[in-house]
């Protein structure tokens, strides 16, 4: 089917044939030949990883690569063709409260009649249980997480009077404060300001340092090298994964992408225009 | 004292139906609601023929069930990709239309005059009453809009956080663990047994409009949803003690003027409201450009 | 059977019946695929309610009843509903299905204060309009089915002549209207002849179901055809063969009203199209993707077993 192994090496371990028909492992995520499919068009095929602990992954991929399905699978929204999917060795359902998600902006109506921090306390819904009702902790962790990024001031504020890149950071405070392990996000910096950015981004490191693991899907390949330490490349299926100095190279960018990709001023070593 | 009874129960069925319509109008599914309370004509109906009078309960649950069905049909059709406005179409009108059937086909059998199913006779509730044990305890409408009234404070308080959610943020009460569908279809539920209580005293019309407009009012007014739901209730009682009074005075249907009452309601909200109105907006945009 | 229909065809009054329900399925089928493919399916379930009191209006202000005052009523009130709908959107944080909501009730429940004022009159008992308000088909006289025969040839003519125009307004307005059409006019046009099949829908089935012949006969035309003029075409015939069916079954059966067996009808054509269209019906979908689902796992099969071979030489090498 694909290429030889190209890099046996990383520790990701990168193209459906390595790792393809093994058990998964007990890694924050491991993926093994996992397909979905939208009718009978099928949008991922044959994807198999393992994430390694306390990195930041980005998902790369053209769009209609099925980055956001990747992730949507992976927590059970959408059904899955074939494949399995295991977080820290079991199944999701499991291992549900390990986990937090920062779906796309625009997946939320933004009119809905509440304010800042009743948004980032949701994020504790699922710690509650069926019958219990949020309380002072829950509040004290919500404003807590406001004010961690950045948003201390807006608690308050309804929601719709918030630009992008604070409804972003909103959504970030709801994931910190569901205090998981692993992090999936989807596409949390499209259309965000630039002191948004680096929030984002300083609060990415900061949950390394806990020695959390973060995926995230990303569509800007000019600030990949300075965000990521591993990438995953997704066209429909794993054309290349690992880490990022190995693996964001001209030729898997041109095989993942298509076309001819002009790649300006980054590393003089490996490949160039 | 039959006024007494006609605006209590035209505020039980508002007060029910504004604080599920909150949700609705949030869901976006509005006319999902005013599908629910077409559909579950053929469930009256063929509860009516089971158990040979308006009397029980089990009509109440009965017809409720078609509710569900209705909501069943409707995601069954989207998840097939048709689109969500025609699966609705599709379906409501096809339930409705056995509904009719049936009724006309067992005049004799059913108590329900067709009319009746559009308007109500909410004038004529106070007569049809209740007996427990031999005394007589009040209009049958009342208990079962109360019971049902009940039912949803009792599903909607220890809920809450998961309706909340589950409006706002469906991915996520889902990547949460909370079972989506299970309270879209309470929700759901809930609409179609409020509008099973409602059907015989006020028709079909009030209970789409008590679903739709105080809550809409209500969402023209705040920015809580706690507070929405208590708005959402008091436009309603306000709409139906105006359109009561509205209707006495020029002698028509009562259920027609409280939709009407609420519908002003609705337009002195859209205009005036101090947070979201338009004559409030305008004058703050001219005033930020001074 | 086939003596039952022709006695049933024998009968003049009959035959008026299915002439206007033939013609008026046939043309709601026709615009019904429009309103379908803008995604505007509940719009004739918004437009008949909130045609009443245009209506009522026409006939307090006329003290006549006539189907062509109704009519004008009704297109009145249906702009005027459109306008209160797409206003309503704009200038408030209220989205499409509320407001489509809350105008279909309140003009419905002011169309029913009106009724219940004109009832309440003099002329009242004679008007027959709570009559109209659930479709008295088997009441269709001559002129009746003239005036069906009107406005289908109406919608047809103007289905034909701007089927390119409506076609491009459905699919992509935007790039339409960058294309210099005048997509405000065109929509409207849209609007105003979806108004009159309502209007002319509303004596033959009532307020209710009035919406299905638009929709149903439509969606079970798209089962069968990715081509919109078969589809346009298609959605008429069902649309046709619904009428045909209701006046049929309930001439036959007694105490049967045409409107909800109409309904049913297109109902049943829609379900069976559902099912059974070969392409886009769901058994062939189904079939479809399990062919696909094991086309996949006979590949996936395929390449374990050359990696197991693969792996099973490699150990064998290195040992």
């Amino acid at each position: 089917m694909s290429d030889a192994i190209l890099f046996e090496k990383s520790q990701l371990q990168p193209n459906a044939n390595h790792l393809k028909g093994t058990q998964p492992t007990s890694a924050p995520l491991s993926v093994r030949d996992l397909a979905v499919a939208y009718h009978k068009k099928p949008v991922l095929s044959g994807v198999s990883f393992d994430i390694p602990e306390g990195q930041l992954i980005g998902i790369l991929g053209p769009n209609g690569a099925g980055k956001s399905t990747l992730i949507k699978a992976v927590l059970g929204l959408v059904p899955k063709m074939h494949g399995e999917v295991k977080i820290f060795g079991q199944s999701y359902r499991e291992q549900r409260r390990r986990i937090g998600y920062v779906p796309q902006r625009e997946s939320v109506d933004w009119d809905f009649p509440t304010h800042a921090l009743d948004v980032v306390m949701m994020g504790r819904y699922g710690h509650l249980g069926w019958f219990r009702r949020p309380g002072k902790k829950e509040r004290d962790l919500a404003a807590h997480c406001l004010e961690q990024v950045g948003m201390g001031d807006y608690m308050y504020r309804q929601i719709s009077q918030l630009s992008g890149g604070q409804q972003q950071r909103v959504f970030l405070a709801r994931a910190l404060v569901q205090d998981a392990e692993l992090y999936f996000m989807d596409e949390p910096f499209a259309g965000v300001d630039a002191t948004t950015e680096k929030a984002i981004i300083s609060l990415l490191e900061q949950l390394k340092k806990q020695g959390k693991t973060v995926l995230v899907v990303h569509h800007d390949l000019a600030t990949v090298e300075e965000y990521f330490d591993h990438v995953l490349l997704l066209n429909g299926r794993l054309v290349a994964g690992g880490p990022t100095n190995e693996v964001f190279v001209p030729d898997t960018l041109q095989e993942t992408y298509g076309g001819r990709i002009a790649m300006i001023g980054s590393r003089s070593e490996k490949g160039q225009v | 004292m039959a006024t007494f009874w006609i605006i209590l129960t035209a505020i039980l069925v508002s007060s029910a139906c504004a604080i599920l319509g909150c949700f609705l109008i949030l869901r976006r599914m509005a006319l999902v609601g005013d599908a629910i309370s077409h559909a579950v004509l053929p469930g009256i109906a063929i509860a009516f023929l089971w158990s040979g009078s308006r009397d029980s309960l089990w009509m109440l649950l009965g017809a409720t069930v078609f509710g569900l069905l209705t909501v069943f049909f409707i995601q069954s059709l989207q998840a097939g990709g048709l689109s969500s406005d025609a699966s609705i179409g599709i379906v409501f009108t096809a339930l409705f239309a056995v509904g009719v059937i049936l009724i006309s086909l067992n005049a004799a059998h059913i108590d329900l005059d067709l009319d009746c199913v559009l308007f109500g006779e909410i004038a004529y509730v106070q007569w049809d009453t209740l007996t427990l044990g031999g005394t007589d305890v009040g209009p049958r409408a009342v208990w079962m809009l109360g019971i049902t009234l009940l039912v949803i404070l009792l599903v909607i308080g220890l809920f809450y956080k998961q309706f909340k959610l589950c409006a706002f943020d469906p991915a996520l009460a889902a990547a949460c663990g909370i079972p989506v569908v299970l309270f879209h279809y309470l929700l759901m539920g809930l609409v179609s047994m409020t509008s099973v209580a409602s059907f015989e005293s006020v028709g079909s019309i009030l209970v789409v409009g008590m679903l739709i407009v105080p809550a809409a009012t209500a969402y023209l007014l705040t920015d809580r949803l706690g507070k929405m739901i208590l708005y959402s209730v008091l436009v309603g009682a306000a709409s139906s003690v105006g359109g009561y009074i509205m209707a006495y005075a020029l002698d028509a249907s009562i259920a027609g003027c409280m939709v009407a009452v609420a519908g002003i309601l609705f337009v002195l909200a859209l205009l005036l409201s101090p947070k979201h109105g338009i004559v409030f907006r305008y004058a703050r945009r001219k005033f930020a450009a001074r | 059977m086939w003596n039952w229909i022709v006695a049933i065809l024998s009968d003049p009054n009959t035959r008026w019946i299915l002439l206007g329900c033939l013609l008026l399925g046939f043309s709601s089928g026709i615009i019904g695929s429009f309103t379908f493919l803008r995604r505007q399916s509940l719009m004739g379930d918004t437009l008949a309610h909130a045609a009443l009191p245009g209506i009522c209006i026409a006939f307090m202000l006329t003290e006549t009843k006539s189907v062509g005052l109704f009519l004008f009523g009704a297109l009145v009130a249906g702009i005027v509903a459109t306008f209160g709908i797409s206003w309503i959107t704009r200038y408030s944080r209220i989205k499409q299905d509320a407001a489509m909501g809350i105008v279909l009730t309140v003009f419905f429940g002011i169309g029913v204060v009106m009724l219940t004022r004109i009832q309440h009159g003099a002329s009242g008992s004679q008007s027959g309009l709570d009559k109209y308000l659930f479709g008295q088909a088997a009441s269709m006289v001559m002129t009746d089915v003239y005036v069906m025969g009107g406005v289908c040839l109406v919608l047809l003519i103007a289905c034909l002549a701007w089927f390119k125009e409506f076609k491009l307004v459905s699919f992509d307005p935007g790039f339409a209207r960058g294309m210099g059409l005048p997509v405000g006019m065109l929509e409207q046009l849209i609007l105003l002849l979806t108004v009159i099949a309502v209007v002319a829908g509303i004596q033959a089935v009532g307020v209710v179901l009035v919406a299905a012949l638009l929709v149903t006969p439509a969606a079970a035309a798209r089962c069968w055809t990715d081509s919109l003029s078969l589809m346009v075409l298609l959605a008429g015939v069902f649309g046709a063969l619904s009428g045909a069916t209701g006046t049929i079954f309930s001439t036959l059966v007694p105490n049967l009203p045409t409107g909800p067996v109409t309904v049913l009808a297109a109902t049943v054509l829609f379900a069976g199209s559902a099912l059974l269209a070969p392409r886009r019906g769901l058994l062939a979908r189904r079939l479809r993707s399990l062919q696909a689902k094991s086309a996949y796992l006979r590949e996936e099969h395929a390449t374990l077993q050359t990696l197991s071979a693969q792996r099973a030489q490699q150990e064998r090498g290195e040992l």
